[in-house]
């Protein structure tokens, strides 16, 4: 089936042939802005670096055994963890759209707060309930009066794992939610009303429909988790190494460039290898069909049995994702000090204490930033980047929109930054970007321009499917009724796809906020963002360092959930207000 | 035919993208807008009219860590009719690989923060100017060990291993006196340690064994340790703050590979200020590690002469004074005056461990593979 904004009455007068051309013409059209801005962003500093290493690789020595044990773990933890995400998202995606219960949407934008919290933080999250003083342990330890704790996640494979469902699970959530929210579920009813049963109409019906999401989301977590950094080296320890952290160590620590590049590539092909077999995938399951704005089956629920498993599956949420940020939270609040002259004796208190201590520059630093100025930078940086991702990702998501040699390539070409090490590209920053305009010392975009590299494949991932799925004919029909092709894109396409629009700014936003290894090569000393400033105080002992780290990552998480809370409630993401301004 | 005409245009696409870096894309333009007012002119050189004497830039590159007081720096700019930019090259290791990377045309004038495990890497690379301050007279000579003054030394500290003094108390355990003594049944479980792999204090412990024990034994010594259930973690932030008992983490062991200066920072950063520090450090003979850090003149600078003034204010007191508190290490100059709490509580080991630069560069990686082998494997 072919899709195309081409009016109905001039397909018959072409031949086919040259549709085909037109077809392509239009297609490199609109792939001209993205591919520009990879092109300069992306493999211009890329292949700098590359090349640079090329002309060192004569004294370098290989060591293999290096290269190909990361390997074989990097795929092995990468699969382990995005089947786990997914047993844990799929069922919260199901939730969070077809179920009204109270607080639902505060919820759902807490399950989105990993995402943006640092990893020294998370790791900080995670062990105040899990590691060998959690709460669970000692909880355990007192209730059963022993004193060996039952979880042991210090430098695990579980901590990696945990971790990554953590930080992962919010992918899941959204892009497979955004496209179950729209599903017709008057076909599942259907097919349940022809006598199927519940798990028949959903491997028949709803399954196939909600293929092309699933495979999406499944997508994106799996190269996070297979570029995870911070998760492995902090909480799976030495004993843990993946091309990530191997070129990190090699590039920064050994200052081993040929070697580090060399694992780069190794990197870049996988990520190749995935992004088209994807696109492979995906070309054959994409079913366009008739989309329901709003989801017809957002019910209360009201059987005994449906209430329990949505308790269920909201306690589980809470544990995994409420609890560790609650502790932060907690924790930023609570003095847990020896009081003066009691060395041994560990009083603890509530205090602002911290929060207080974040608006004055005790020490006269002159690097010093005041939390506002953080959170402002943070935000303007975040808001850059969904401008910047946002218009680029829908002039990439139209141009995927026919369905060409061009587009399958550039589709998988756009993945490799979610591949790329934050490490070998912003060294290539360092090494191309240093002359006016573009330096990295004082051009103010790069922050922004990094963000966004890592947050188009989620905008396409998000917002193509969603114009894939709707179909020719309601186009065509508007065509034919005399609609300009502006007016269609505003009265159809627009509607149908302004959930997913906004669940791609909320993606951009979050990974904006959070992105740490790129913005600590690009960011300048007096813009500091938030998870920068948090890592200053983190990086030196003290009760009052600690403590406001704690109070910034609260106030990051805030930022962030306020944010997204924002922008759900934005109307231009709204059907109710397309269709309230044409009343 | 068209798919040839279609990687043609690619092709010639991206060489057109990569040959002129300094046309801007028109699609960021919508963004410009929301650029913060006050960046604009941060780094760009500034004309005091009045004056009527250009204001020259010094760019600074440094790591995460480097901290200053505002008036130490307006002081220096002041005097000098100066303007000091600041770039943070994030940790040590990564602010080097910048200098290295942008040797051709260099992205500052000064660079500050190589230390003696990184110092002959950062010399045979060829990325430093020579230069004798004057004021290296204030400064003792087992400091200087850059050969031809390519680098000076402005800052040290000791890497040594802290320790939890209220569980020492409740337990009625000694405290170790030797290096040795940690592979002992009764400190069992008791120690963390960083990967010299990936931390900089990792590192320096290492060093510290090889100097004690030599390059033939310390890898048993470190078997012992493992055998005596040894936590081994990647960096020095979850070492101290998720599994050290005396800081405010509260994890559940008693001992970590940290800083001499620690024990002070954890005073002067409570509120209420204890009378004692919570922690010690151990510094007995070789149990620390003694890390330098110097300071150097950017190869191709076209501001040499206010890159020297700098470097002779980097060598001097007012600088030096200010090191301890934003730093929390120890200045070189010997005329520097000390704070109260780092005479009260931090310990400075009597003899640190050291080895020659040359050798650490030599063998830095054969070490850390054996270590990694022994240890990790």
């Amino acid at each position: 089936m072919r899709i195309s904004p081409t009016p109905l009455h001039k397909v018959g007068e072409q031949s086919l042939r040259s549709q085909k051309k037109w077809d392509v013409g239009i297609t490199l059209l609109l792939w001209l802005a993205p591919a520009a801005f990879f092109g300069l962003f992306y493999f211009y500093p890329l292949g700098a670096i590359f090349l640079e290493s090329w002309k060192a690789i004569g004294e370098t020595t290989f060591n293999w055994s290096r290269v190909l044990q990361p390997l074989g773990f990097t795929i092995w933890q990468a699969v382990l963890s995005t089947v786990l995400t997914l047993l844990v998202g799929l069922p919260a995606a199901y939730l969070f759209t077809h179920f009204q219960f109270p607080l639902k949407s505060i919820l759902r934008g807490l399950t989105s707060l990993p995402f943006i919290l640092p990893t020294v933080v998370a790791a900080a999250a995670i062990n105040s309930l899990y590691g060998p003083r959690g709460w669970f342990n000692l909880g355990w330890m007192t209730i059963t009066g022993t004193n060996v704790p039952p979880i042991i996640i210090v430098n695990t494979l579980g901590a990696i794992l945990l971790a990554h469902v953590f930080y992962n699970t919010a992918v899941v959530i959204r892009v497979t939610g955004s496209a179950w929210e729209k599903l017709d579920s008057r076909l599942p009813e259907a097919a349940r009303m022809l006598g199927a049963s519940s798990w028949q109409s959903f491997k028949e019906v709803t399954f196939p429909l909600l293929l092309p999401s699933i495979l999406a989301s499944t997508l994106l977590v799996f190269l996070f988790d297979f570029t995870s950094f911070g998760v492995i080296l902090l909480l799976g320890g030495p004993g843990f190494s993946t091309l990530e952290t191997e070129v990190y160590y090699q590039a920064l620590q050994r200052l081993n460039l040929p070697m580090a590049s060399m694992i780069s590539l190794l990197q870049l092909i996988s990520t190749i290898i995935i992004g088209f077999g994807y696109t492979r995938l995906n070309k054959n399951i994409q079913i366009p069909l008739m989309p329901r704005i709003r989801a017809a089956n957002n019910n209360r629920p009201s059987s005994l049995r449906q209430k329990a498993g949505i308790a269920l599956l909201v306690l589980g949420l809470v544990i995994l994702f409420v609890l560790p940020i609650s502790a932060l939270a907690a924790r930023s609040i609570t003095r847990l000090e020896a009081d003066r002259g009691q060395r041994t004796a560990v009083t603890s208190g509530l205090t602002i204490e911290y929060y207080r201590e974040l608006f004055v520059n005790r020490r006269q630093s002159i690097f010093y930033v005041p939390p506002f100025k953080a959170g402002l930078n943070s935000i303007i940086y975040a808001a850059e980047t969904v401008v910047i991702s946002g218009i680029l990702g829908m002039l990439a998501s139209l141009a995927l929109q026919h369905k060409n040699r061009v587009s399958r390539t550039m589709d998988a070409l756009l993945m490799l930054p979610l591949g790329t090490s934050a490490v070998t590209l912003g060294l290539g920053y360092i090494l191309v970007f240093n002359r006016p305009p573009l330096d990295v010392r004082s051009f103010p975009l790069f922050i922004p321009i990094a963000h966004s590299l890592v947050a188009l494949p989620f905008v396409i991932r998000t917002i193509a499917p969603a114009l894939a799925s709707i179909p020719p004919l309601l186009r065509e029909a508007a065509a034919t009724l005399g609609a300009s092709p502006a007016r269609v894109w505003r009265e159809i396409d627009w509607p149908i796809i302004g959930r997913s629009a906004l669940v791609a700014a909320v993606f951009s936003f979050t990974i904006s906020l959070g992105e740490f290894g790129a913005t600590t090569f690009l960011s300048r000393p007096e813009m500091p963002t938030l998870p920068i400033a948090i890592f200053r105080f983190l990086s030196q002992p003290g009760a009052m360092n600690y403590g406001q780290a704690m109070s910034m990552a609260t106030l990051l998480m805030l930022v962030c959930l306020a944010g997204i809370l924002f922008m759900e409630r934005l109307q231009i993401f709204s059907f109710d207000s397309a269709s309230q301004d044409r009343r | 035919m068209k798919k040839q005409l279609f990687y043609l245009l690619c092709i010639g696409f991206l060489i057109l993208s990569s040959c002129s870096p300094v046309s801007p894309i028109v699609v960021t333009q919508p963004a410009r807008t929301l650029l913060p007012i006050t960046q604009t002119t941060a780094t760009q050189p500034v004309t005091v009219q009045k004056e009527n004497v250009k204001v020259e830039t010094l760019t600074i590159l440094t790591h995460d860590s480097f901290s200053v007081s505002e008036e130490v720096i307006a002081a220096f700019e002041k005097q000098n009719n100066a303007k000091i930019s600041f770039i943070k090259g994030g940790d040590a290791g990564a602010a080097l690989n910048r200098a290295i990377l942008s040797k051709k045309s260099p992205l500052a004038d000064v660079m500050y923060g190589v230390d003696n495990t990184f110092l002959s890497r950062a010399e045979s690379n060829d990325v430093f100017e020579t230069y004798a301050s004057t004021k290296l007279a204030d400064i003792s000579d087992g400091f200087k060990l850059s050969k031809d003054n390519l680098l000076s030394p402005v800052d040290y500290g000791d890497v040594c291993i802290n320790y939890d003094k209220a569980y020492f108390t409740e337990k009625k355990l000694v405290v170790p006196q030797s290096l040795e003594a940690l592979s002992k049944p009764e400190y069992k479980g008791l120690l963390i340690v960083e990967n010299p792999a990936t931390s900089s204090p990792g590192l320096a412990f290492m060093l510290a064994t090889i100097k004690d024990f030599g390059i033939e034994n310390y890898l048993d010594y470190w078997k012992s340790l493992r055998m005596n259930d040894v936590l081994v973690v990647n960096d020095w932030e979850t070492a101290y703050y998720t599994h050290f008992s005396g800081s405010s983490g509260k994890g559940p062991r008693p001992m970590v590979v940290s800083y001499g200066t620690s024990p002070a920072a954890e005073v002067i950063f409570a509120d209420p200020k204890p009378e004692e520090a919570p922690t010690a450090s151990l510094v007995g003979s070789n149990m620390c590690f003694r890390q330098v850090e110097f300071a150097g003149i950017l190869k191709g600078t076209t501001k040499r002469a206010l890159a020297e003034k700098f470097i002779d204010f980097l060598l001097d007191t007012k600088f030096q004074n200010d090191i301890p508190m934003q730093m929390f290490v120890y200045p070189v100059n010997k005329n520097a005056v000390v704070p109260a709490e780092f005479k009260a509580f931090a310990q400075v080991p009597e003899t640190p461990a050291q080895l020659d630069p040359l050798d650490i560069a030599a063998n830095r990686e054969t070490w850390i593979n054996a270590w990694e082998e022994a240890v990790i494997r």
